[in-house]
């Protein structure tokens, strides 16, 4: 299993402690919202939107490292958007958990 | 250059901001989460370059570039690989990045913006050809309206009527702004109040022209460019 981490970020931020800061603040304020909302689209089997939520976290899911996890919501977000058999529903899911435990953490530890 | 992002994703705003404030030739003026914000500002200032987010909800990144009669150049960027072909399409985009945007790539990206405007001024009169209708915000929608519907554009104070055949749009703007939009060879401003769709007049009396069933006044000053604009027998 993939463990998130924040290459991406120190990368980009070269140093940059606040835009460091912030992004970790702004994933761990969004992240939560945006998953509740894929859970209840998902359960109400609106799959577009449900496909849009998955557009979205999975932006998420490569900040923070996970790059086969990003792979994974690509293929799920497409099969949402063309009412394939779905099959990535589980993973998907881990993954977010795994994120959302990870920036569950204070900003100091995380970063 | 001067520069808007608009993107939904406040992440991804951050991002784009980011790699832009190592980029010496790149200003950020502003960052929009939805299209008709940005619609709006880019009406009302002169932008050089948008980071333009392709997958928004209700109003995709391809649909607000179609709303732009002379676009700025366009990076578009995006989580989806599948779009390059479609974006591409579009002259005004220079180039297509795949989030998360790596800073190397980001570079490229900017590199090719100041080789990029020499194509755009050669193209640009092609493009303004092919715009055949305007987009206006009626009650935070985008609602596209062709150009050849329009019956008469009607100033109302800070608002302005727009009127086709079956329907009547009011829209906070000026005439002035509306008229710049709109093709000088169907539209002629006849009245400090009015501009009107040539094709759409029935008759012409002294001081007014009747379009469906509005008379609409001209003024004198108007007048002489109107009659030079009929095909008298």
């Amino acid at each position: 299993m993939e463990e998130p981490n924040l290459k991406y970020i120190k990368e980009l931020s070269e140093g940059d402690i606040i835009f460091e800061n912030k992004l970790i603040s702004v994933l761990k304020k969004e992240l939560p919202i945006e998953y509740e909302e894929f859970l209840k689209n998902f359960k109400e089997q609106n799959f577009i939107k449900t496909a849009d939520n998955v557009h979205k976290l999975k932006h998420k899911i490569s900040i923070l490292g996970l790059a086969k996890g990003y792979e994974e919501a690509s293929i799920f977000e497409n099969d949402l958007r063309e009412r394939k058999e779905i099959k990535g529903y589980e993973s998907f899911v881990k993954n977010i958990e795994i994120l959302i435990d990870f920036l569950s953490a204070p900003l100091n530890k995380i970063l | 250059m001067n520069c808007i992002i608009v993107d939904d994703d406040s992440a991804a705003r951050l991002i784009v901001a980011k790699l832009c404030s190592k980029a010496s030739q790149l200003n950020v003026l502003d960052e929009f989460s939805n299209a008709i914000e940005a619609i709006k500002y880019l009406n009302e200032n002169d932008i050089d370059v948008i980071f333009l987010d392709i997958h928004m909800p209700t109003f995709s990144g391809f649909d607000f570039i179609k709303t732009l009669k002379n676009p700025p150049k366009i990076i578009l960027t995006t989580s989806d690989k599948n779009f390059a072909l479609e974006a591409f399409e579009y002259p005004s985009v220079v180039d297509y990045l795949v989030k998360p945007i790596e800073q190397a790539r980001f570079e490229k990206a900017v590199n090719k913006l100041s080789s990029f405007s020499v194509q755009q001024e050669k193209s640009s009169s092609s493009e303004g050809d092919a715009i055949t209708e305007l987009y206006v915000n009626v009650d935070r929608r985008l609602v596209k309206i062709n150009f050849s519907d329009i019956n008469i554009v009607e100033a109302k104070g800070d608002y302005i009527r727009i009127k086709t055949d079956d329907k009547s749009h009011i829209v906070h703007s000026t005439l002035k702004k509306i008229e710049d939009k709109l093709p000088d060879d169907m539209f002629l401003k006849v009245h400090r109040s009015y501009v009107i769709n040539l094709s759409k007049i029935i008759d012409i009396e002294d001081n007014s022209v009747l379009i469906k069933q509005d008379i609409i006044p001209v003024s004198r000053s108007n007048r002489s460019e109107l009659m030079k604009r009929l095909n008298l027998l």
